[in-house]
C-alpha cells in the first residue's frame, strides 16, 4: 500500500502553560473525508492551524505522500498543496472574484498582471465549485455568503491543493447551500483530494465523511470509520463521560399570554414588502422560531427589540403599548442576544465585567458616577451563576472560547433584568456540553416565569427544547404549533414549500 | 437610470463638470468672463498638477488603508533641498559644469522624498503603530529638519542659477517658446502629472504589486494569508509615495522659485482632500488615480472660480470644506448607507 496522502504523528503544541495539542496523530488517504470532532477548546482549530502552517508544532512530524512536510507559513502550506477554508471568510471584499482567486500567485511574469491570460484558470476553478454563472470580474463584497465561501474553495483549487481543510464551513450557510457544499466536497473526494472537516453537527459529519477522529483536551481519544460508531458514543468520547441527555429539560408550565406582537411589518428599503407578523407569547414558555436563513427570523427579533425600523405594527406587554425604541423596549423587559457575537453581541476588547454590566449600569450609578465595587461584585455573582470559565472578570472577552463568550452575553441580558429574552442562534458555534448548559439555563428561566424566544437553524434542538415552535418563511410566520406536534419534516416542508401556497393565497 | 449614474464611478467627474459650469456661468454674469479663458484653464491645470502629483502617492497609501500626514512638510523639505543646491551652486545655469550641479540637486531631492517615505513605511511596518500617529510625528520632524537646513528662513535661489526648463516648468503665460513643446501651450507641470498618472495607473491596475496593495487595504489578514509580504509592500508603498512627494516638491519650487519649509504645513490636507474627492476610501481598498486627478481639479476650480468672483479667501475655505463633506456623504450614499435616506427616497 502506498504512503497515505497526509500523515500526522505525535504533534504537540503549547501556548505558555496551556497544552493545546498533546501527541495528536491522524491519517488522511486520497479520496477520504476525515471528520475532526471535539468540544470547543479540544484543539481542533489549533490542529488545523498547525496543518495549514499558521502555527508551528513544538514536536511531532508530518508527511505528505511520504515526503516530510513542515510549512513555515500559510502561504508555504498552500504551495505544498494544503489549503484551509476558514470559518470566518478570508477574502478581500473590495477586490474582484478573479483577483481574490489569484491573490498571492506570481502573476503572468515580470510582476505584470494580464488578467485575460489567467481567466481560463479562474473559470476552471469557478466551474469546479459550480459557480458557472459568476462573472470573474464581479466584486466579492456583492456576493452572498454562500457564494463567497465557494469562491474561497475555488481559490484553494486554483492553487492546486491536494488537501483541503474545512473549519466549520456550514456554520454560516443556509440549508440549501449546505447541500451544495456537500456535493462539492464529494466531488473533490472523487478527484482524489484528501479532506479534513470540522463540524459541530454530528448528522452533517455522518453525511459527508468517511472516517472520524475525536479530540479531547488536545489528545486523540478515538478514531475509525464513521459507520462503525453511534452518535451517543461519539458524544461520550467528546465530553469524556456518558451523556444520556443532550437536551435537558427543566419542568416549567407556560402561563397566560402577556406579550403581543401585532401586525408587525418591517421591511428593509430594498426588499419587497414583507407581510405582517402577529405572535402572542406566554409567561414561562420557550417559543422556538424555525426557518431558513433569510426567512426573516433575525429581522423579526430585531424589530421586536426596536433595533430596526418598523413600518407598521405594535408590541404590547401586559396590555401596555410599548414605543418603538430600544430604550423603551428594554424598559418593558425585552433583551436581545445577537446572532453576531463577535461584532454586535459583545464588545470584544472590554473585560467580562464591563460587558456583563454594559446594559444595566443604572443600578450602580449615582449622580453619573459608577459604583465600581458594587458593579464588580454583581458581575462576579452573575459569572458564577452562568458558570463562565475565566481566570477573572478582568479578562477581556476576546480571550474566552465561543461558549464562554455566549454565557457572558446571556448573563448580560439577565443582568439587565430582562423578562422576555430574544435569543438569536444562541448555540451557534458552541460545543455539545455547553449547548446542554444553555438549554438548561433556558428551562430555568422559563420556570422562573420569563419568556424565551429561541431562534435556531438546528431543528433537533428547537423541537426538543421549546414549548411551541413557529416556522417562518419569506418574512412571514407560516404556522405555530406545540413542539410535540411538529416533526422535522413538517418544519422543513412548511419552511420551503411555501411558494405554491403563497401564490394561491394572494 | 438616475440611480445608475448615481452609483457609477464617474461621480467625481460629473461633480467637476457641474462645478465648472456653475462658475463659468456665474463668471460670465457677474464678472468679466476670465474664468473660462484658455489662459485661466492653463493656470488651473498647472495648480491642479501641484496637488495631483503628491496626491498620486497619497492615493496608493490610502488604498493600502494608510494615511500620510507628513506629505506636506516632506514636500517643502524636498523643494528646500533643491533650492539650497541651486543657491550654493558655484556656477550659473548657462555654464556647462552646471549639469552636474542640477543632476545632484535632483537626485538629492528625490532621495530626500523617498527617504521620508521609507522612514514612514519602516516605522509603520516595524512598530505596528497606526499610520496617523507615525506620520503626525514625522510631519513635525520633517518641518524641523527643513527649518534647520534652511537656517529658519526662506531659501532664495538666484535667478541665474535656475535653468530655463525649471523656471518655465509651471509657466502658463502667452509666450510660445517658454513651453516644453513649443506650439503646444500646455504647461510642463501638467504633462508631468499626466505622464505620472498614466504610469501609476497602469502600475495599480496591471501589476501584482498594485493588486497586492488593494488586497492589503481591503483585508490585511487575507493578504497575509495569501502569502503577500505585507510589511515589505507597505514600505514600498510609502517609499513610492515619497517619490511623488519629491516630484511635487520640484513643481512647488518651480512655481514659487524658492524653498520655504513652513509652506508645507496644511498642504497634506489638500492632498488628502483630493484623494477623498476622487472617491478614495479612508478605510482602504478603494481609490483611483483618475479620481484623484479629478479631485485635485475640483479643488483648484473652486479656488480659481471664487477668486474670479472676488469671494474672499475665508469663504473659499468654507466652500471647499463643505464640498469635501458633501463628496464623502455622496460617496456613502453610493455605497448604500445610511438606510433612512433610501427609505425617504422610496416614499417620495
Amino acid at each position: 500500500m502506498s504512503a497515505p496522502l497526509l500523515e500526522v504523528q505525535g504533534i504537540s503544541k503549547r501556548f505558555g502553560p496551556t497544552v493545546a495539542l498533546d501527541h495528536v496523530s491522524l491519517t488522511v488517504r486520497e479520496g477520504e473525508v476525515l471528520a475532526l470532532i471535539g468540544e470547543n477548546g479540544a484543539g481542533k482549530s489549533t490542529l488545523l492551524k498547525v496543518l495549514s502552517g499558521a502555527h508551528l508544532a513544538d514536536a511531532g512530524s508530518m508527511q505528505i505522500l511520504g515526503q516530510p512536510y513542515r510549512p513555515h507559513g500559510p502561504h508555504d502550506a498552500r504551495e505544498q498543496g494544503v489549503a484551509m477554508i476558514y470559518q470566518e471568510l478570508n477574502l478581500a471584499p473590495d477586490l474582484s472574484v478573479e483577483d481574490n482567486i489569484l491573490l498571492g500567485h506570481p502573476g503572468t511574469g515580470g510582476g505584470l498582471l494580464i488578467r485575460g491570460n489567467q481567466r481560463a484558470r479562474v473559470r476552471d476553478a469557478l466551474d469546479a465549485v459550480g459557480l458557472h454563472d459568476l462573472n470573474p470580474r464581479a466584486i466579492v463584497a456583492e456576493q452572498s455568503v454562500a457564494t463567497q465561501q465557494l469562491i474561497e474553495i475555488s481559490r484553494a483549487l486554483a492553487s492546486e491543493a491536494r488537501i483541503v481543510l474545512f473549519d466549520e464551513p456550514t456554520s454560516s450557510l443556509p440549508q440549501k447551500d449546505v447541500a451544495r457544499l456537500f456535493e462539492i466536497i464529494r466531488r473533490l473526494r472523487g478527484q482524489g483530494l484528501g479532506i479534513v472537516y470540522i463540524s459541530h453537527f454530528l448528522e452533517e459529519v455522518r453525511e459527508v465523511s468517511d472516517s472520524y477522529s475525536v479530540l479531547r483536551d488536545g489528545r486523540t481519544v478515538g478514531s475509525g470509520r464513521i459507520d462503525d460508531i453511534a452518535d451517543t458514543q461519539i458524544v461520550s468520547l467528546m465530553v469524556g463521560r456518558d451523556v444520556n441527555d443532550l437536551y435537558p429539560r427543566v419542568p416549567h408550565e407556560p402561563g397566560e399570554d402577556w406579550v403581543a406582537v401585532d401586525g408587525l411589518v418591517s421591511s428593509p428599503y430594498d426588499a419587497p414588502q414583507s407581510s405582517a407578523i402577529s405572535v402572542a407569547l406566554r409567561r414561562g414558555e420557550i417559543f422556538g422560531v424555525a426557518g431558513l436563513v433569510g426567512a426573516g427570523r433575525t429581522e423579526l427579533l430585531r424589530a421586536v427589540f426596536g433595533l430596526d425600523h418598523t413600518d407598521r405594527g405594535t408590541v404590547t406587554v401586559d396590555g401596555n403599548l410599548v414605543g418603538a425604541s430600544v430604550r423603551k423596549r428594554m424598559n418593558a423587559g425585552f433583551g436581545l442576544l445577537s446572532e453576531d457575537r463577535k461584532n454586535e453581541g459583545l464588545a470584544q476588547d472590554l473585560t467580562i465585567i464591563e460587558n456583563l454590566t454594559l446594559s444595566g449600569l443604572d443600578q450602580y450609578t449615582r449622580f453619573g458616577f459608577i459604583g465600581l465595587r458594587r458593579r464588580d461584585q454583581a458581575a462576579a455573582d452573575w459569572m458564577k451563576k452562568v458558570e463562565v470559565k475565566a481566570h477573572s472578570g478582568r479578562q477581556s472577552v476576546s480571550e474566552l472560547s465561543g461558549g464562554n463568550q455566549q454565557k457572558v452575553a446571556i448573563a448580560r441580558i439577565l443582568h439587565q433584568c430582562a423578562d422576555i429574552l430574544l435569543l438569536d442562534e444562541p448555540t451557534k458555534g458552541i460545543d455539545v456540553g455547553t449547548k446542554a448548559e444553555i438549554y438548561r439555563m433556558m428551562g430555568q428561566l422559563a420556570a422562573e416565569g420569563k419568556t424565551v424566544v429561541f431562534v435556531s437553524s438546528y431543528l433537533p434542538e428547537l423541537l426538543s427544547v421549546c414549548d411551541r415552535v413557529g416556522v417562518m418563511s419569506r418574512g412571514e410566520m407560516r404556522e405555530v404549533r406545540d413542539a410535540s406536534q411538529w416533526t422535522e419534516d413538517d418544519v422543513m416542508a412548511s419552511a420551503i414549500a411555501l411558494e405554491e401556497t403563497n401564490s394561491t393565497t394572494t | 437610470m438616475l440611480k445608475k449614474i448615481f452609483r457609477s464611478q464617474f461621480g467625481p467627474l460629473i461633480a467637476l463638470i457641474v462645478i465648472f459650469v456653475l462658475f463659468t456661468v456665474a463668471d460670465l454674469i457677474w464678472s468679466e468672463g476670465y474664468f473660462s479663458s484658455t489662459r485661466n484653464m492653463r493656470v488651473m491645470m498647472s495648480s491642479a498638477s501641484l496637488i495631483a502629483v503628491p496626491a498620486f502617492g497619497m492615493t496608493i497609501i490610502i488604498i493600502a488603508a494608510g494615511i500620510d500626514l507628513s506629505a506636506g512638510t516632506a514636500l517643502t523639505l524636498c523643494g528646500t533641498v533643491l533650492a539650497l543646491q541651486l543657491k550654493n551652486s558655484a556656477v550659473a545655469a548657462s555654464d556647462p559644469a552646471f549639469l552636474s550641479v542640477i543632476m545632484i540637486g535632483l537626485l538629492l531631492m528625490i532621495g530626500t522624498g523617498c527617504l521620508c517615505g521609507f522612514v514612514n513605511g519602516l516605522l509603520i511596518s516595524a512598530t505596528k503603530v497606526v499610520p496617523f500617529i507615525v506620520t503626525l510625528g514625522t510631519m513635525t520632524i520633517f518641518l524641523g529638519i527643513g527649518q534647520i537646513i534652511a537656517s529658519e528662513s526662506t531659501v532664495y535661489a538666484p535667478r541665474e542659477n535656475i535653468p530655463d526648463w525649471l523656471r518655465f516648468l509651471c509657466y502658463t503665460g502667452p509666450i510660445d517658446d517658454n513651453y516644453l513643446i513649443s506650439g503646444l501651450k500646455v504647461p510642463a507641470s501638467v504633462l508631468i502629472a499626466i505622464l505620472l498618472a498614466a504610469a501609476v495607473g497602469l502600475l495599480m491596475r496591471y501589476t501584482v504589486f498594485g493588486r497586492n496593495i488593494f488586497a492589503i487595504g481591503s483585508s490585511e489578514s487575507t493578504a497575509r494569508l495569501c502569502g503577500i509580504n505585507v510589511p515589505m509592500t507597505l514600505v514600498a508603498v510609502y517609499t513610492l509615495a515619497g517619490f511623488f512627494v519629491a516630484i511635487g516638491g520640484l513643481l512647488y519650487f518651480a512655481d514659487v522659485k524658492n524653498g520655504n519649509p513652513s509652506d508645507g504645513t496644511g498642504k497634506e490636507l489638500e492632498i488628502i482632500a483630493a484623494v477623498v474627492l476622487g472617491g478614495g476610501s479612508l478605510s482602504g481598498g478603494r481609490g483611483s488615480i483618475l479620481g484623484t486627478m479629478v479631485g485635485a481639479l475640483i479643488i483648484t476650480v473652486i479656488r480659481s472660480g471664487c477668486s474670479q468672483l472676488s469671494i474672499p479667501n475665508t469663504y473659499t475655505h468654507i466652500i471647499i470644506g463643505g464640498i469635501i463633506i458633501i463628496a464623502v456623504i455622496v460617496d456613502q450614499l453610493r455605497h448604500g448607507s445610511p438606510e433612512w435616506f433610501f427609505r425617504i427616497l422610496r416614499q417620495v
